[in-house]
């Protein structure tokens, strides 16, 4: 014997022919897959319509950047650089896989252009996949396994522990790691025992550290491992491929395509229904999601793509509270529910009202809409448009909290949460030092380039109504030539929006559209970052939307606003991104320019800034709802606020400033630490 | 079982500020806004989930003007079945007793197993239901808290009494109860809500619909009548403080301080 004899000749106790394995093995594996796959879409075919073919551009990029990229993974340094070797190693032996299945049917097989320099290079490049893989394996396990990381903790009322399946899974591919290099470093070991024959291998990967291994052994042991390996490898390939879409792991599979498909506008909500125009909506016989394929396809996918990772969760503000919201878990119970009504076999079960079988109605109430979970997570599974669809559907059926039925109902009846005469949505305008020195215009009666949006809480709130009067006075010093609504403003709708209000909003946003198109300005303004998300991104038609912040640096910069030297040099300042500001809309720099622009001002950065923000408690109607808690969101910033040193907490939104005055109250941080609005610290430090 | 909830459009409390008119003898009802009084909302509510679990229909009647059919709409788009306007320019200025008459009129030509009310509506009198269930000579729980079917002859009501202790009463059927606050969550009514329910058809009776003598209700018929309308005289010992809400809060704690309180 001179050289090895391979799985395709090999004749198992000297008579059956091992190719069988290798004909027989592929085509149940794959068969079994393609049953599997089918009874997996089955869900998705019944699903609601979801417009996910625009924006190739984009989704191209983001398949680049963060699929393949793995962009968002070192977020968390370790899982995450963990993750990009195994899924490096996964992209690299995909290749080998591939060809050893047909190694099994021809013996010596070689991909068509793997047969010379491309081919040796590959080899070496894919023996230390396989080494990095194993060694990211192991420390993954030990992770899991001994160091548990809280994030994967599962509460007991939500079942049982998943680390089993993840070790489990960890388990397999280090099986197809060994296997694989095994099945190599015999033949090598084989060929170099008979003939003398030597190769070249990658110094210190797997095949290498076998192949010595296996350097003095008998011939007939390298001849079984060989065989063995190869079928080891075959068996586990099949079974992992069928394994994957049982669990989390089917994101192996999902991933590229929840990807592609994931959300490429920010800020914005998804419509009712894809394809029903507003004035359509009338016709619709139901709202929102109540069950489960009221979900849209995309939706569905997302949750067969969780990976599980948890990481959705950590930086979740409602989960940090103890409020009943985890959004791992709303993906992972959905896709319980999935699994569980589409079975593998036998009859689909009919879904029953989601809010009764598997979610709760504050769970779905508790979600602030921050946006903190989808910036997470590094497979593109999007929440906030879940929450809203889900909290549609219970809007439709009345299953509204009493704490917002009251806010609603003024909203439908006074175009404000508060209930408050909308001829006193000016009032702002006449406190008595404002009114000696300055005059707002009304665009009911006048004419201006700029409509300065006010929105309900800076307009009527006693204490946040100084943020209307800062912003007209900083607004006044740039030179703007601006007016205001007065009572012909209703409230933007943002949250009436985000809480599934859908046909109240489309009033308001009718409204709005109306007298901001019939006052002909050419752009409209606000220091409401909430007001600022709905008309930029969900209302249609209107001049360009800024916030204040973003004028304050544009004017700084062209020189036209000029700031004095800190009024207050002794302070420490920090700079709190609200969300509608920051995450859903990108603006981060322009409010720390402003504030750098002071000179001598200590500006410190907190831990969580930027698209790692952490929401305040949210705005709008949430600052109605009593949610179950255990402590407030602010108090957990205020506190993120004193650990960073700051003593002043710059914000620039109307409801971080409420929320975060509150906090520092409940806090025992009065005293210690201040909360400010981005136009009291600019308009102070106006020449 | 069929049950009729009668509702009243009334001002809301919630999103009006009340000021007298110039007269003096009401409200300046200029820039109010209307809703369902609350009482009633939660006696639907209550009606809406009897007839889920026992079978049935539920109606709503009130007794207003035409502006007066939102609140029956929107009870309907809570899930009331039916909904009757008794209107008639001979019903103005009726007092409690007239407003009971008519509703009589018209409960008296359905067979209704259980007609409730809200325990009170915004003037606070209170005495509607009672006077139904008298000129009906139906029995009549008023302040009910809670309700339990026993069969389609009994039921047993509930009652909060004094230190938070309950009641319960059994009572024969048909009989009139008045519905207290907290007895249920009132399921929440949307704009598409009222919008499904905008072209049901919405019968009105008046006077001769319901077979009243015009001179029985209204101003003519009515023998209790409103002389006078007024914000009370502030009391000794009574002071209103003036300022912004911290002015206030400042004053406020210098007094509490000033006195002991704190």
């Amino acid at each position: 014997m001179s050289s090895i004899i391979g799985p395709a000749s090999y004749k198992l106790f000297g008579f059956f022919p091992t190719a069988i394995l290798s004909f027989i093995v592929p085509v149940i594996g794959i068969g079994l897959f393609v049953y599997i796959m089918a009874r997996r879409i089955a869900p998705l075919v019944r699903a609601a319509p979801d417009n996910r073919f625009d924006r190739i551009d984009l989704r191209i990029k983001n398949l680049l950047v963060i699929w393949l990229g793995q962009f968002r993974h070192p977020r968390y340094m370790l899982a995450g650089v963990l993750h990009i070797v195994i899924f490096a190693g996964f992209l690299i032996l995909s290749i080998r896989s591939t060809s050893l299945v047909v190694i099994g049917l021809a013996d010596g097989f070689v991909l068509p252009g793997f047969g010379g320099l491309l081919g040796s290079v590959y080899n070496f490049i894919k023996d230390y996949a396989a080494t990095f893989v194993l060694v990211a394996c192991i420390i993954a396990a030990i992770r899991r396994g001994i160091y548990k990381p809280n994030r994967y903790a599962v509460p007991e009322k939500l079942g049982k522990d998943h680390t089993a399946e993840a070790v489990f899974v960890l388990g397999i591919i280090s099986t197809l790691m060994i296997s694989e290099s095994l099945f190599e470093a015999s033949e090598l070991a084989y060929a170099f025992q008979a003939t003398g024959q030597t190769h070249f291998l990658a110094p210190l990967s797997l095949v290498w550290i076998f192949k010595g291994m296996l350097s003095s052994v008998s011939l007939e042991f390298l001849q079984g491992t060989h065989i063995f390996m190869y079928y080891v490898h075959d068996l586990s390939f099949f079974f992992f491929l069928c394994f994957l879409p049982m669990g989390k792991h089917f994101h192996v599979i999902t991933s590229v395509f929840n990807v592609f498909f994931m959300r490429v506008q920010k800020g914005n909500i998804k419509p009712v229904q894809h394809g029903i125009k507003d004035e359509e909506l009338d016709n619709l016989e139901s709202f929102g999601v109540k069950r489960l394929e009221d979900f849209t396809w995309k939706h569905m996918l997302d949750f067969y793509s969780c990976a599980d990772c948890g990481r959705c969760s950590d930086q979740c503000p409602a989960n940090a509270v103890g409020r009943p919201l985890s959004p791992r878990f709303i993906t992972i119970k959905a896709r319980d529910l999935m699994f569980k009504n589409y079975p593998m076999s036998g009859e689909i079960y009919k879904s029953k009202l989601l809010v009764e079988d598997i979610f709760t109605e504050d769970e779905i109430w508790s979600c602030t809409t921050c946006g903190a979970c989808e910036e997470e997570c590094p497979l593109g599974i999007e929440y906030i448009d879940k929450i809203v669809d889900m909290r549609r559907g219970m809007v439709d059926e009345g299953m509204v909290p009493q704490s917002l039925q009251k806010p609603l109902k003024a909203l439908e009846k006074r175009g404000n949460p508060y209930g408050k005469m909308e001829k006193k949505r000016a009032d702002w305008a006449n406190e008595k030092e404002f009114k000696a020195h300055h005059t707002i215009k009304d665009l009911g009666k006048d004419t201006a380039d700029t409509l300065f949006f006010v929105d309900s809480i800076t307009s009527y709130d006693d204490n946040i109504q100084e943020i209307a009067r800062r912003t007209s006075i900083i607004l006044e010093r740039a030179g703007i030539d601006f007016g205001i609504l007065g009572k012909d403003e209703k409230d933007s709708g943002n949250e009436v929006l985000r809480f599934g209000e859908e046909m109240l909003y489309q009033d308001l946003k009718a409204q709005n559209t109306e007298v901001i198109l019939a006052s002909g300005v050419k752009q409209v303004i606000t220091a409401d970052p909430h007001a600022y998300n709905a008309l930029k991104n969900d209302y249609t038609g209107l001049p360009p939307v800024r916030h204040i912040s973003q004028v304050v640096a544009e004017k700084i910069a062209t020189g036209e606003l000029t700031l004095k030297d800190c009024q207050d040099p002794d302070q420490v300042y920090v700079y709190h991104d609200p969300c509608y500001l920051g995450r859903h809309n990108g603006v981060y720099e322009d409010p720390r320019q402003a504030l750098d622009a002071i000179n001598g001002l200590t500006r410190v950065e907190l831990e969580k800034s930027r698209d790692r923000s952490f929401c305040c408690g949210g705005g709008g109607l949430m600052l109605f709802y009593e949610p179950e808690e255990d402590t407030r969101m602010g108090v957990l910033r205020v506190n993120m606020a004193a650990e960073a040193g700051a003593t002043v907490i710059v914000t620039a939104c109307p409801f971080c400033l409420v929320n975060l005055q509150d906090a520092i109250k409940v806090a025992g941080k009065e005293g210690q630490i201040v909360a400010l609005d981005f136009t009291e610290l600019i308009e102070q430090h106006l020449i | 079982m069929e049950i009729l909830v009668c509702v009243k459009r009334v001002p809301d409390t919630a999103e009006n500020e009340f000021e007298l008119n110039g007269a003096g003898n009401d409200l300046d009802r200029d820039d109010l806004v209307y809703s369902v009084n609350e009482w009633d909302n939660y006696a639907v509510e209550e009606a809406i989930q009897m007839v889920d679990n026992a079978g049935g229909s539920v109606t709503v009647i009130t007794v207003g003007d035409d502006e007066s059919e939102e609140v029956l709409r929107r009870e309907m788009a809570m899930g009331a079945n039916n909904g009757v306007l008794l209107a008639d320019d001979a019903f103005e200025g009726s007092d409690g007793r007239g407003i009971a008459a008519i509703l009589k009129a018209e409960i008296e030509k359905g067979s209704y197993d259980l007609i409730l009310t809200g325990a009170q509506a915004d003037e606070g009198a209170g005495q509607v239901g009672g006077m139904v269930a008298a000129m009906l000579d139906y029995p009549y729980a008023s302040l009910v808290n809670k309700i339990d079917v026993i069969d389609d002859k009994n039921i047993k009501v509930g009652r909060e009494i004094e230190g938070g202790n309950q009641e319960m009463n059994e009572i024969a059927l048909p009989c009139v109860l008045s519905i207290q606050t907290g007895i249920n969550e009132p399921r929440y009514v949307g704009i598409r809500g009222i919008r499904k329910v905008a072209k049901v058809e919405i019968p009105v009776k008046g006077v001769s619909d319901l077979g009243l003598d015009a001179g029985s209700v209204g101003d003519a018929g009515a023998k209790t009548r409103r002389v006078d309308y007024f914000v009370p005289d502030m009391g000794d010992g009574a002071e209103m403080l003036e300022g912004s809400t911290d002015e206030i809060i400042g004053k406020l704690i210098e007094k509490l301080k000033a006195n002991g309180g704190l």
